[in-house]
C-alpha cells in the first residue's frame, strides 16, 4: 500500500502560517504557490504531497479522502459540518472571533432581525440556542455594507482587529466563538496509515507547543 | 423541462446492461457463499408502517427514513433505510427456538440523505446477521464472513479491519456519573477526536483527575495491536465492563489473525451506531475509498421491543460501492445468432439451444444489425442436414 501523505492546503495566511509547523515535521514545499500555477505541490518528501485549494473545500476533500489531512479554519468546519472528520489539533494560527456585528445606535426595527452572513449554518445555529428566529440573507463578502445600506440589521463574520467594522460604523456586539485553525484527518487515513499519521501529528503538536511557548 | 425529463433525482441511480449483470451475478455467488456458511436468506418489505420500522433504533434511522401516508390505514409508512432492524424482527417474532439462528439480507434500500457527500441514496444493501450466541464467538464467525464477502466481490488487496467497542466508552461516562447532556457532548466531540474541545470540556465538568484522564484518553488510543496493552494501563482505575471489553478485543484480533492480508487497527473512541450496538463494532476499508466499505457489530437488545430479546451481531456492505472498487471485466460476445427464417425446424433448434442453457438471439424481420452487433460469438446455419451451430 502506498503511504503517500497528502495535505491540503489553501492559499495565503493559513498556508503562510502552516510552513513553519510542516518544517518543523521536515515537509519543505519545493515550489511556492503564490507563484507557481502547479495546484499539486512536491515536497522535499516524496511521498507528501499539498494539494493548494479554497479554504471552504478543505473539508470536502478531506472527507472524500483526495487528501489525508488538511488545515481549515473552525469557522470552515462549523459551517461544513465537521462530523465526517476527525480534528485532533489546535493549529492555533490563524486566529479570529466569528462575532455578531452592526450599529450600537440604531433604533430596533420590529419583527424578526434580518442577518447577513456567509456562515449561514452557523449563524442559524446560534440565533436558534439563543431562542431567537431570524431572517438570514446570505452574501458572499462585503457583510459591512449589508447594515449601511439598510440590507440587513445585523452581521455576522470574522473578526480580527475589528477596523473594517469600527470604518463602516459597526461595532462587534456579541461573540459567537473563537476561531483559530484545525489539522482535520481524514477517519479511513487515520486508520489505514495509523502510524505514520500518528507520527505526523506528534510532530505538528510540537511544533505548535514549541510555538506557544516562545 | 422537456429535455430534462431523463433526470433521476439526486442519489438514485439505474443500472445498464453490463452493470446490472455484474451486481446480479456477485449477489449469487454471495448467495451460494451466504448458504455454504449456513444463512438462510430472508426477504424483508420494502415499505411498512414507520412505528415498526423504527422501533428499537435510534433516531439517525427516522431521519433516513422516506416516509409517505397510507391511503388505506391512514398510518405513516416508511421505505425501508435499513434491512438490519427488519431482520431482528424476523428473528425475534417468527423464529421461535432458542438455538442460534443465522439469517442473510440484500435488496435496495432507500435513505433520505446519502450516508456521505456525493454518495448514494438507495444502496443495495447486503448483510448477515447471527441471532442467540452472546461470546465473541460469533462476532468473530460474523467478521470472518465480511472479510469472505470483500474477497469474493473482487477485493484482493490488503483489507484493513478497524475494531472498536462501544462498552468501552459507555462504561467510562456511566463511571463518570455523565447526565445525558455531557454524554452527548462528549460523544460528539469523540466522533471527531477533537482533542482540544474534549480537554476544554473535562476541565469544565471538574471530573476526578483519573476520571478526565481516562475519557481524555479515548480520542487518543488508537493504531495497532499495542493499543490494548496501553488501554490496559490507561484505562487500569476504569470500572471492569471496560477491562472486559478489551479482553473481547484481543480475542477477536487472536480470531482475525488467522485471516490471511488482513491489517488490524484499533480505536477505542469509534462510536459508529452508538445508539445501537451493545458491543464490538468493525468496519473494513481499503486504500481506494476514503470511506467504510463494510460495518458490523454487536447489537443485543434490539429483539426486546418485538417481545424478545436475544444476542445479535452481523454485519452489512453496499454492493453499489463494492462494484466500483473493482474494474468491470471486459464483456466477451457470447450466444447464438438465429438468422431470421419461417421454417419450424429452426424455432425447434432454437428451443433445444435455450433448453440446453445457450443464450440464442432471434433476428427479427428488416432489423438492423447482425450477430456481432447482437453480442453472439456464433450462427445458426443451415446445412444439409438441418440446423448447425457456427463459430463466427
Amino acid at each position: 500500500m502506498s503511504e503517500t501523505l497528502t495535505i491540503a492546503l489553501s492559499k495565503g495566511r493559513i498556508f503562510k502560517d502552516t510552513l513553519p509547523l510542516l518544517a518543523h515535521a521536515g515537509i519543505v514545499p519545493v515550489d511556492d504557490p503564490e507563484t507557481s500555477r502547479k495546484l499539486i505541490l512536491d515536497t522535499n518528501q516524496d511521498d507528501v504531497k499539498l494539494v493548494i485549494i479554497r479554504a471552504t473545500d478543505v473539508p470536502t476533500y478531506v472527507e472524500y479522502g483526495a487528501a489525508d489531512l488538511g488545515v481549515a479554519g473552525k469557522d470552515v468546519l462549523m459551517e461544513h459540518g465537521g462530523e465526517g472528520l476527525y480534528e485532533p489539533l489546535d493549529l492555533k494560527i490563524a486566529r479570529c472571533k466569528l462575532m455578531v456585528a452592526g450599529d450600537p445606535n440604531q433604533p430596533q426595527r420590529g419583527g424578526r432581525l434580518r442577518i447577513a452572513t456567509k456562515f449561514v449554518n452557523s449563524t442559524r445555529r446560534y440565533y436558534a440556542a439563543q431562542g431567537q428566529q431570524v431572517e438570514i440573507i446570505k452574501l458572499y463578502g462585503s457583510m459591512e455594507l449589508a447594515p449601511l445600506v439598510g440590507l440587513a440589521d445585523r452581521i455576522v463574520d470574522l473578526v480580527d482587529t475589528g477596523n473594517t467594522l469600527r470604518a463602516n460604523g459597526l461595532e462587534p456586539l456579541e461573540h459567537i466563538a473563537d476561531i483559530s485553525s484545525r489539522l482535520v484527518v481524514n477517519k479511513a487515513s487515520m486508520k489505514m496509515k495509523h502510524q505514520r499519521m500518528k507520527r505526523f501529528i506528534a510532530q505538528i503538536a510540537e511544533a505548535v507547543a514549541a510555538r506557544n511557548a516562545a | 423541462m422537456q429535455n430534462e425529463r431523463w433526470l433521476l433525482p439526486e442519489g438514485i441511480e439505474e443500472m445498464p446492461p453490463a452493470q446490472a449483470e455484474r451486481l446480479e451475478s456477485l449477489q449469487r455467488r454471495l448467495r451460494d457463499l451466504y448458504r455454504a456458511w449456513g444463512y438462510d436468506l430472508v426477504l424483508t418489505p420494502f415499505i411498512e408502517y414507520l412505528d415498526s420500522l423504527l422501533t428499537g433504533t435510534g433516531s439517525d434511522l427516522e431521519l433516513q427514513t422516506f416516509k409517505v401516508t397510507d391511503r388505506m390505514s391512514g398510518r405513516l409508512l416508511g421505505v425501508r433505510a435499513d434491512m438490519t432492524p427488519q431482520v431482528a424482527r424476523i428473528d425475534a417474532h417468527i423464529h421461535a427456538g432458542s438455538e442460534p439462528n443465522r439469517l442473510c439480507y440484500m435488496g435496495t434500500v432507500l435513505n433520505a440523505t446519502p450516508q456521505e457527500h456525493g454518495g448514494s441514496r438507495s444502496p443495495y444493501q447486503v448483510g448477515a446477521e447471527l441471532y442467540g450466541h452472546a461470546g465473541i464467538e460469533s462476532d468473530a464467525e460474523v467478521l470472518e464472513l465480511m472479510v469472505e464477502t470483500l474477497r469474493i466481490a473482487g477485493l484482493a488487496g490488503t483489507l484493513h479491519l478497524d475494531l472498536g467497542h462501544v462498552a468501552i466508552f459507555r462504561s467510562l461516562a456511566a463511571q463518570a456519573g455523565l447526565d445525558e447532556a455531557c454524554e452527548a457532548q462528549l460523544f460528539e466531540a469523540l466522533q471527531r477526536k477533537a482533542v482540544p474541545e474534549i480537554d476544554e470540556m473535562l476541565l469544565q465538568w471538574q471530573l476526578p483527575g483519573d476520571m478526565a484522564r481516562m475519557l481524555a484518553a479515548l480520542a487518543q488510543l488508537n493504531g495497532g495491536i499495542e493499543v490494548l496493552d496501553e488501554a490496559a494501563v490507561q484505562l487500569a482505575a476504569a470500572a471492569p465492563g471496560v477491562h472486559l471489553a478489551l479482553e473481547q478485543l484481543r480475542s477477536i484480533a487472536a480470531h482475525a489473525a488467522d485471516l490471511a492480508d488482513v491489517a488490524l487497527h484499533f480505536d477505542l473512541g469509534e462510536l459508529r451506531g452508538y445508539h445501537y450496538h451493545t458491543g464490538l463494532v468493525f468496519a473494513a476499508f481499503v486504500p481506494e475509498r476514503g470511506h467504510a466499505i463494510a460495518l458490523g457489530g454487536r447489537y443485543d437488545d434490539i429483539g426486546a421491543v418485538f417481545g424478545r430479546s436475544r444476542p445479535a451481531t452481523g454485519f452489512s456492505t453496499d454492493l453499489k460501492v463494492l462494484l466500483t472498487l473493482t474494474p468491470a471485466p471486459v464483456r466477451k460476445n457470447r450466444g447464438i445468432f438465429a438468422p431470421y427464417c419461417d421454417d419450424p425446424s429452426l424455432r425447434s433448434e432454437v428451443r433445444t439451444l435455450r433448453a440446453a442453457g445457450e443464450r440464442v438471439v432471434c433476428e427479427l424481420p428488416g432489423q438492423q444489425g447482425d450477430a456481432v452487433s447482437m453480442a453472439c460469438d456464433r450462427i445458426l446455419q443451415r446445412a444439409a442436414a438441418g440446423w448447425s451451430v457456427v463459430a463466427l
